[in-house]
């Protein structure tokens, strides 16, 4: 896409192929008609610099200097002092002394993102289409469901281990109206990732509604009268039009609630709250950020924290990756 | 990712708030059946309860809330838990906590709409060699995670002398990809790119142009950019407990870290930080929360 009155422009030397937006200006002076080139070439570059700047210096940079760190001892204490260790940090997290708990936090990182993620997300599918119904109050319920999107995530975990509370918690007091229970929340592993889940999902769930209910508000209305026609019911229209219409939508939500589920740390982190220990007692909620976190600023070894780091960005590589095979093949099924 | 019908104009859409025209839609033609709407109801208390349960165990004192069977209106104790929170909390107070939070994230968001305007603009409007690259840089640089760089940027800091200081937790999201993109989505479609010819040919320089063409028609844009950024950088954890580590300053959320492990055990003082520290995005969110939606749907639909 040219914009052709500009390519007169920007393009220095020798007659501008399009003259007609100089003829209309009266002649400039030398220094000016430079000046304004000048400005023309250049500004684009200087737009874009403030965010490659702070790109280069805050993300890049520490990206690569985090492969570098992970493969030396680097002491919290002294963080100028890097002893060369090669891939011993490595080595020790896959087979090492720590193994046992990074295969641990491997393990609930993918576990407490399933269990976070796919109930979700399905449910966000499922309220969007009903908020695309002729509704009442539509705006109200949009704000409400947006709310918990607005809590952060230590004053919602704060909240949520009060729910969650072994002593008068709310969810044991609803389980004893049906004659269930008391659950120890916190302490089993199940039981604990279980309520984590429930955190991330109040979070999220009415954010990712919104997203899939503006998607599905641009599907052509014709597609649902021509379903219609074809005497589709209610359910097959969903299955069959705004499914596969969402089918990009769907995998941006999944892809970007994947990278956020690797990455969880807040809610595992204070969720043990009182008791002190960031991912629970028996590490049974702990994730690989609790890991990195406790290994690096807790035990002070900054190294073993950077390959941890490194590790959880190959296994978003992955993902990333996974997502591409993902949208080409269904891009190619069409 | 989807395509926008050009007759609706994104201004308009972000304004409103309401993401497409009413007339497009399978289920707009539909009237909700009782189930849905009673679904809804019971999803919008779930979403809500948390909340009002927040202002009942802030208001209480530490043996009401964990009664059971447990309160379910507010109890008299909320000046009294908020005063001392405030006054407390975090080492300096709950208020000097809020303080800081508004410091960093008021400047982060104005800095991130500024500078997301120029680049954006520059990618939706200018050519210049390079361009297409520099974008595709920016998009994938949006899928390198935080905690990947957190070791480096810990050093980073020291050696800058910012440790325990703001300005760590400003630097790193001067500007974000995020925000670059999405100005530049808004602009592709929103800027006339007659406006801008006829600018120039009146003979305004690049920043004349910026300053009295793009803002104008940006303006919409860079309110939603603006509050989901603060919105953001506002409710970042990771980043602050590492940099604020010796909380002689905390921010809102390290303030919130420190009640919740181990500073007290009492849940209605605890509560009553996690709604101080919740309770101004609250506002932000009942005044402007149709932009907010707007605003998350366009970022969204278009990644």
């Amino acid at each position: 896409m040219a914009t052709p009155t500009r390519t007169g422009r920007s393009d220095p030397p020798g007659p501008p192929p399009t003259t007609t937006t100089q003829a209309r200006r009266p002649a400039p002076s030398g220094l000016r008609s430079r000046l304004h080139r000048w400005d023309h070439r250049v500004s684009p570059y200087v737009f874009v610099a403030p965010f490659f700047l702070v790109f280069a210096v805050f993300g890049l940079f520490p990206l690569l200097y985090t492969g570098w760190l992970s493969l030396h001892r680097v002491s919290l204490y002294n963080v100028d002092k890097a002893d060369w260790v090669g891939f011993q940090n490595y080595w020790d997290l896959f087979f090492g002394a720590p193994s046992h708990y990074f295969w641990n936090a491997l393990g609930n990182t993918v576990t407490l993102g399933l269990l976070s993620t796919v109930p979700q997300l399905l449910a966000a599918l499922g309220l969007a289409h009903l908020l695309n119904y002729k509704l009442p109050a539509r705006g109200f319920f949009r704000t409400a469901l947006l709310a918990p999107y607005a809590t952060s995530v230590a004053a919602a975990t704060l909240v949520f281990a009060l729910v969650f509370s072994p002593e008068g918690g709310m969810a044991n007091w609803l389980l004893s109206l049906v004659g269930a229970g008391p659950v120890r929340w916190e302490a089993g592993p199940w039981s604990s990732q279980f309520a984590i889940s429930v955190i991330v999902i109040w979070r999220w769930t009415g954010y990712n509604a919104l997203i899939y209910l503006a998607a599905m508000q641009a599907i052509p209305r014709d597609l649902y009268e021509a379903a219609a026609i074809d005497g589709a019911s209610r359910w097959q229209q969903f299955r069959n039009v705004t499914i596969p219409q969402l089918r990009p939508t769907i995998l941006f939500t999944v892809v970007v609630s994947f990278i956020g589920a690797t990455q969880l740390f807040g809610e595992p982190y204070l969720f043990g709250g009182q008791s002190g220990h960031q991912g629970g007692a028996d590490h049974q909620y702990e994730t690989l950020g609790v890991f990195m976190y406790d290994q690096g600023f807790h035990s002070s070894m900054l190294g073993r924290a950077s390959a941890i780091a490194w590790i959880m960005f190959g296994l978003l590589l992955l993902v990333g990756l996974a997502n591409t095979l993902i949208a080409r093949r269904l891009r190619s099924a069409k | 990712m989807t395509t926008v019908p050009a007759s609706d104009s994104p201004a308009r859409r972000l304004r409103k708030g309401t993401p497409r025209p009413r007339a497009r839609g399978a289920g707009g033609q539909h009237r909700a059946g009782p189930f849905a709407l009673a679904t809804l109801i019971l999803v919008s208390v779930a979403s809500l309860f948390p909340l009002y349960w927040t202002l009942v165990a802030a208001s209480s004192d530490g043996h009401r809330v964990i009664a059971t069977p447990p309160p379910l209106v507010p109890g008299g104790n909320l000046f009294h838990n908020i005063g001392y929170v405030w006054e407390h909390a975090g080492a300096r107070g709950m208020g000097v906590a809020l303080l800081n939070s508004t410091l960093v994230a008021g400047t982060v968001a104005l800095s991130t709409v500024a500078f997301s305007v120029l680049a954006g603009f520059a990618f939706a409007k200018l050519r210049f060699p390079g361009r297409g690259a520099l974008l595709a840089l920016v998009v994938s640089t949006m899928a390198v995670p935080a905690q990947v760089s957190i070791v480096p940027l810990f050093i980073l800091m020291k050696h800058l002398g910012l440790g325990n200081q703001l300005g760590a937790l400003i630097l790193p999201t001067l500007v974000t990809a995020f925000g670059v993109f999405f100005m530049r989505q808004y602009l592709t479609q929103a800027l006339p790119t007659e406006l801008l010819e006829a600018a120039r040919v009146d003979g305004a320089n690049s920043l004349r142009v910026v300053w009295h063409v793009v803002v104008p028609v940006a303006r919409p844009a860079m309110a939603v950019l603006g509050m989901l950024t603060f919105v953001q950088s506002w409710n970042d954890f990771l980043w602050p407990i590492i940099a604020m580590n010796g909380a002689i300053n905390p921010t809102v959320q390290v303030a919130l870290a420190g009640l919740g492990t181990g500073w007290s055990t009492d849940w209605s003082i605890i509560t009553a930080g996690a709604l101080v520290g919740t309770l101004p995005l609250l506002l932000v969110f009942t005044v402007f929360g149709r932009q907010i939606v707007g605003g998350i749907t366009q970022g969204a639909l278009k990644g």
